[in-house]
C-alpha cells in the first residue's frame, strides 16, 4: 500500500538504526505516547534492533485501556436494557467491567454490535426508529471529531433515538501528569502523530519547555518510529528540548481546523478518571450544553453508578512508566489477554498485552532459566 | 521460579483453572484458545478415547481384512449471511467436510447432511442452498447419501444450520499426523491467506466495504491427491479454517513438540486482503480460509511438494512460509519484514476490528 | 492508539449535508467522511481513522525521510557486510 510499504522498508529501517547507534553517546530513556506505536515496536521487533542503551517506556497507551471501570459499568448498565442496541468499536468489547465484558453481556442477551465508524451507529438509529441506539464514544483527540460528527448528524437528521456514552481522554494533560511524577525517568517523548493531525502540535510546546523534554511528533510505521527515535536522541545529545514533527506528511502545527471547530461546538473539556491512574484534571471531553440531550449517561440515568477499581492490578504504575508488566505478580498467570484484570492487558496495544503477545515474556523466561 | 512465564502457546501448562466465561460466548466457536479450552477440558475427557484425543481433522478406524482404514469426520455450518461473495453455506458444508477427509490422505466416499431449518425460511432459499450443495458434491466427486431435516420455531435458529459428516478410505500405511513434524521440516501453504474471512466481513452489517475478494471455499481433495502422488514423505496436512494459519500451526507445534518460525515476507496474501486487514486492524494470520491447507514436509521434499501444488489450480499461489526448529518447542515465531522477531500467539476468541 | 490508514480518494459526494467520498485502500473501497478535509480532490491520499479522513497526505513531506536516508547511504553499506553485529 502506498504510504505504508515504503515505511516498512528493511534497508531504510537498518540505516536509521545505524544512525541511532552513531548518535548515542550515553543511555537514554524514551517514551512512546501511543499504544499504536507500542504495537509497531513489538510487532516488528524494533526494540530488538535498537542499541541496548536506549530504553523505550510504554506510555499511557490507548483510550480503550484507560477507560475507567466506572464508565464500563455504566456502559454495561445501558447495554443490558432491552430497548437498547449498544454499538461500540470492536476493541471495547473485551474490556472487563465489574460484571464481565460486553461479549458476556451479549451472550446473556444484550444487543451489542460492533461498528467501524460512529456514523454506522447513526445509520442504525435511522434504520431502527423504535430502538435506542447508544454509541460508546471512547477515544483520544483522534477519534473525538468522528464521534462529534455522529452526534451532530443525529441532531441534524432528527434521530432522537441516538445517544452517546462519551468517555474521551486528552493526551497533553496525561503527559503533564507523567512528567509531574517524581518517579519520572523519561528523557524524551515520541509524540502522538494521529492525535496531532487533529489538534496540531502547539499545545506540546509549553510541556517541552516547562519540563525540558524533547518531543518528536512521530508516525506509526517502523521507519516513522525509527526516525522519531533518531531525532529525539539527536535533540537529547544536543541538549535541546523542542517540539518537532518528523510526521509532517499528515501533521501541521495548527492541526485540522475543521475538526477542531467541530470539537469546540460539540464537546467541553472536563476532568476524567483514567483506569489505574485516577482523575486527571481537564483531561477529557463531555458533551457541551447544547448537545447534552444526546448524553446516554443522563438519558438512561446511570450517572449514579460508581465503581472502585481492582487493588491487585498495577496498570496505573505501568501506564505511568514506573513499572513494567513483568513487575506484576498477576502478569501471565491470573492476568492474560483471555482473562484481563486491568487496562493494560485489555487492548492488543496495552503494554501488558503487547508484552504478552509479542514475546517479551519469552525473553524474561529465558533470563529466568539462565539464572 | 519453578515455572517460567509462558506464552499462550503453552496454555496447557498455564495455571488457568477454568475459562473466565461462565457462559458460551461467540469466542468459544472462533477456533482459538477458548474453543481449545472447551475441547481439552470438557469434550475430550468426557469421551475418553485415543482416536478422539489425537485431535486429527478426521478419525481413522481399522477395517477388518482391508488395505484401507475408514476415515470419518463431521462439521457443522453456521454462517451469516447465507450467501456471500464466492460461496454460500451449502458449498461450505460440502467443501469443509471433504477437506477434513482429504487432508488426512483419505479419498472422500460419501456424505450425510443434517438440516436444521428455522420456521419462516423461504423454500426458495432452501432450494438454492441445496442446489449449491449438489454442485459442490459433483465438483468434489462425492455423493450425499443420507440426511435428516428438522424445523425449529422462528427465532430459535438462524435461517439454516447444516451439519455434514463424511466417510472416506485411507491407505493403511498412510501416517499423516499432527504429532509427526520434525525440526528442519518446511511449512508450505497452498495459497493466499484470509480470503474467506475477509469476504464474509465485507458484507457484515456495520463493517461493509467494496472489494473483489471472494471466499476461497473449494474442495481440496484434488490438490491433496496431487501432493501425495509425489511420493514425498509428507508429515501432515491441515486445512486452514477458523483461527487461520495461526491456530493450525499452534496445534502442530504443540502436538509435535517443535518450534515453528514463519517468514512474514513469504506469506502469500492478496493485496486487498492485506488492505482490509490494515483498515480493520486485523492480523491475516488469524483470518479464516475455506480452501487452503498447510503441509509440513521434510526439507529435501519441499520443492517437489511445492511444484506439485503449483501445478494444481488451487495451489497456484503455494509458497514455503517457514520451517520447524528444535528451539522454543510449542512456540510459533515470525520474522518481520524489517528483521525483528515476534511471537505469534494463539488468538483467544474472535478477532475484533480495532480503532487502535 | 488510533489506527490510521492511508487511502486514495476516488470520488466525493454530499450525503445528509456533509462531504462524503469513496476511498480506495489498495482496491478495498469504503465510504469515508471527508467533511474535515473539504478541499480534498479525487486522486489525493488521505489518512483515515474510524471512517473519517483526518488529513491529506503531503507528498513532499512524505519524501523527506528518504532524502535523509539517501544522505546516510554510505554508513549503511559498511554495516550491511557485517549483519552479525
Amino acid at each position: 500500500m502506498r504510504y505504508l510499504d515504503e515505511y516498512r522498508d528493511p534497508v531504510a529501517a537498518r540505516k536509521l538504526v545505524q544512525g541511532i547507534e552513531r548518535a548515542m553517546t550515553r543511555p537514554w530513556t524514551l517514551m512512546e505516547i501511543c499504544g499504536g506505536q507500542t504495537h509497531t515496536i513489538v510487532k516488528f521487533g524494533i526494540d530488538r534492533l535498537l542499541p541496548k542503551a536506549l530504553e523505550l517506556v510504554h506510555g499511557p497507551g490507548c483510550p480503550v485501556c484507560v477507560t475507567s471501570l466506572e464508565v464500563i459499568d455504566r456502559a454495561h448498565s445501558i447495554a443490558s436494557r432491552p430497548e437498547v442496541i449498544f454499538t461500540s468499536f470492536g476493541d471495547m468489547l473485551r474490556v472487563p467491567g465489574s460484571q464481565g465484558d460486553l461479549l458476556e453481556l451479549k451472550a446473556r442477551g444484550a444487543d451489542v454490535r460492533v461498528v467501524y465508524s460512529p456514523l454506522d451507529a447513526v445509520e442504525l438509529a435511522a434504520k431502527h426508529p423504535y430502538r435506542d441506539i447508544v454509541f460508546f464514544a471512547v477515544g483520544f483527540e483522534t477519534t473525538a471529531p468522528a464521534n462529534a460528527m455522529a452526534v451532530k448528524q443525529a441532531r441534524r437528521r432528527g434521530l432522537d433515538n441516538f445517544s452517546i456514552l462519551a468517555s474521551h481522554v486528552l493526551v497533553p494533560p496525561a503527559i503533564e501528569f507523567l512528567l509531574q511524577s517524581p518517579a519520572n525517568r523519561v528523557d524524551g517523548f515520541l509524540g502522538p502523530g494521529h492525535v496531532c493531525t487533529v489538534m496540531g502540535t502547539e499545545e506540546y510546546e509549553p510541556l517541552a519547555e516547562r519540563y525540558g523534554v524533547p518531543i518528536e511528533i512521530t508516525g506509526f510505521e517502523p521507519v516513522d518510529m525509527l526516525e522519531g527515535i533518531l531525532r529525539t536522541v539527536e535533540q537529547l545529545e544536543a541538549g535541546e528540548a523542542k517540539v518537532r514533527t518528523p510526521y509532517r506528511r499528515v501533521v501541521s502545527r495548527e492541526g485540522n481546523p475543521h475538526a477542531r471547530d467541530l470539537l469546540a461546538e460539540v464537546f467541553d473539556v472536563c476532568d476524567r478518571k483514567w483506569r489505574g491512574i485516577g482523575t486527571i484534571p481537564a483531561s477529557g471531553y463531555r458533551l457541551s450544553e447544547s448537545y447534552r440531550a444526546f448524553d446516554a449517561a443522563s438519558r438512561f440515568d446511570v450517572e449514579t453508578v460508581e465503581t472502585r477499581e481492582s487493588p491487585i492490578c498495577i496498570s496505573g504504575e505501568i501506564l505511568q512508566g514506573v513499572k513494567k508488566p513483568l513487575d506484576c505478580p498477576a502478569f501471565s498467570t491470573a492476568c492474560t489477554p483471555q482473562t484481563p484484570l486491568g487496562a493494560t492487558m485489555v487492548s492488543s496495544e496495552g503494554a501488558c498485552a503487547a508484552y504478552y503477545a509479542y514475546g517479551r515474556h519469552l525473553e524474561a523466561a529465558t533470563t529466568e532459566v539462565a539464572r | 521460579m519453578s515455572q517460567p512465564l509462558t506464552g499462550p502457546e503453552l496454555a496447557g501448562s498455564c495455571p488457568i483453572p477454568k475459562s473466565r466465561y461462565p457462559e458460551i460466548t461467540m469466542g468459544h466457536g472462533a477456533g482459538g484458545q477458548l474453543m481449545e479450552d472447551l475441547i481439552h477440558r470438557i469434550i475430550v475427557p468426557t469421551f475418553d478415547n485415543d482416536i478422539l484425543a489425537a485431535l486429527e481433522d478426521q478419525a481413522t478406524l481399522s477395517l477388518p481384512q482391508s488395505d484401507s482404514r475408514l476415515a470419518f469426520t463431521t462439521d457443522s455450518y453456521v454462517v451469516q449471511p447465507l450467501f456471500f461473495p464466492g460461496g454460500d453455506i451449502g458449498k461450505l458444508a460440502v467443501h469443509g467436510t471433504v477437506n477434513d477427509l482429504a487432508v488426512g490422505g483419505a479419498r472422500p466416499l460419501a456424505l450425510s447432511a443434517g438440516l436444521i431449518l428455522e420456521e419462516g425460511l423461504p423454500i426458495e432459499t432452501l432450494e438454492r442452498v441445496l442446489r449449491s450443495m449438489g454442485e459442490a458434491c459433483r465438483d468434489a466427486d462425492v455423493r450425499l447419501v443420507t440426511g435428516d431435516t428438522k424445523v425449529v420455531e422462528r427465532g430459535k435458529g438462524d435461517q439454516i444450520f447444516i451439519n455434514t459428516s463424511g466417510v472416506g478410505l485411507v491407505a493403511k500405511d498412510r501416517t499423516l499426523s499432527i504429532a509427526s513434524v520434525r525440526s528442519g521440516d518446511k511449512l508450505i501453504v497452498s495459497g493466499t491467506l484470509g480470503d474467506h474471512g475477509i469476504a464474509i466481513l465485507s458484507v457484515r452489517e456495520g463493517l461493509e466495504f467494496e472489494t473483489t475478494i471472494e471466499s476461497d471455499s473449494a474442495p481440496l481433495s484434488g490438490l491433496t491427491e496431487k501432493v501425495l502422488a509425489t511420493g514425498a514423505p509428507v508429515r501432515v496436512m491441515r486445512d486452514l479454517t477458523r483461527g487461520g494459519l495461526s491456530s493450525v500451526l499452534h496445534e502442530l507445534a504443540r502436538s509435535s513438540q517443535v518450534g515453528l518460525v514463519l517468514e512474514e515476507s513469504a506469506i502469500p496474501l492478496k493485496r486487498e486482503v492485506r488492505a482490509a486487514c490494515e483498515i480493520l486492524g486485523l492480523d491475516p494470520l488469524y483470518v479464516a480460509n475455506e480452501g487452503k491447507l498447510v503441509a509440513a514436509v521434510p526439507a529435501e521434499s519441499a520443492e517437489d511438494v511445492l511444484d506439485a501444488m503449483r501445478q494444481h489450480p488451487l495451489g497456484a499461489d503455494a509458497a514455503i512460509v517457514g520451517e520447524a526448529v528444535a528451539d522454543h518447542p510449542t512456540m510459533v515465531l515470525m520474522r518481520s519484514a524489517v528483521g525483528g522477531e515476534r511471537v505469534v500467539t494463539m488468538i483467544s476468541g474472535e478477532q475484533l476490528p480495532r480503532i487502535c | 492508539m488510533c489506527l490510521g490508514v492511508p487511502g486514495k480518494v476516488i470520488d466525493t459526494f454530499r450525503e445528509h449535508d456533509i462531504l462524503m467520498g469513496k476511498v480506495s485502500f489498495d482496491g478495498v473501497v469504503k465510504k469515508i467522511c471527508l467533511d474535515h478535509v473539504p478541499e480534498v480532490e479525487p486522486g489525493e491520499y488521505v489518512l483515515v481513522h474510524v471512517g473519517f479522513a483526518l488529513s491529506r497526505i503531503d507528498e513532499q513531506y512524505a519524501r523527506e525521510v528518504f532524502e535523509l536516508l539517501d544522505s546516510m547511504g554510505e554508513i549503511a553499506e559498511l554495516k550491511l557486510e557485517d549483519p552479525g553485529s
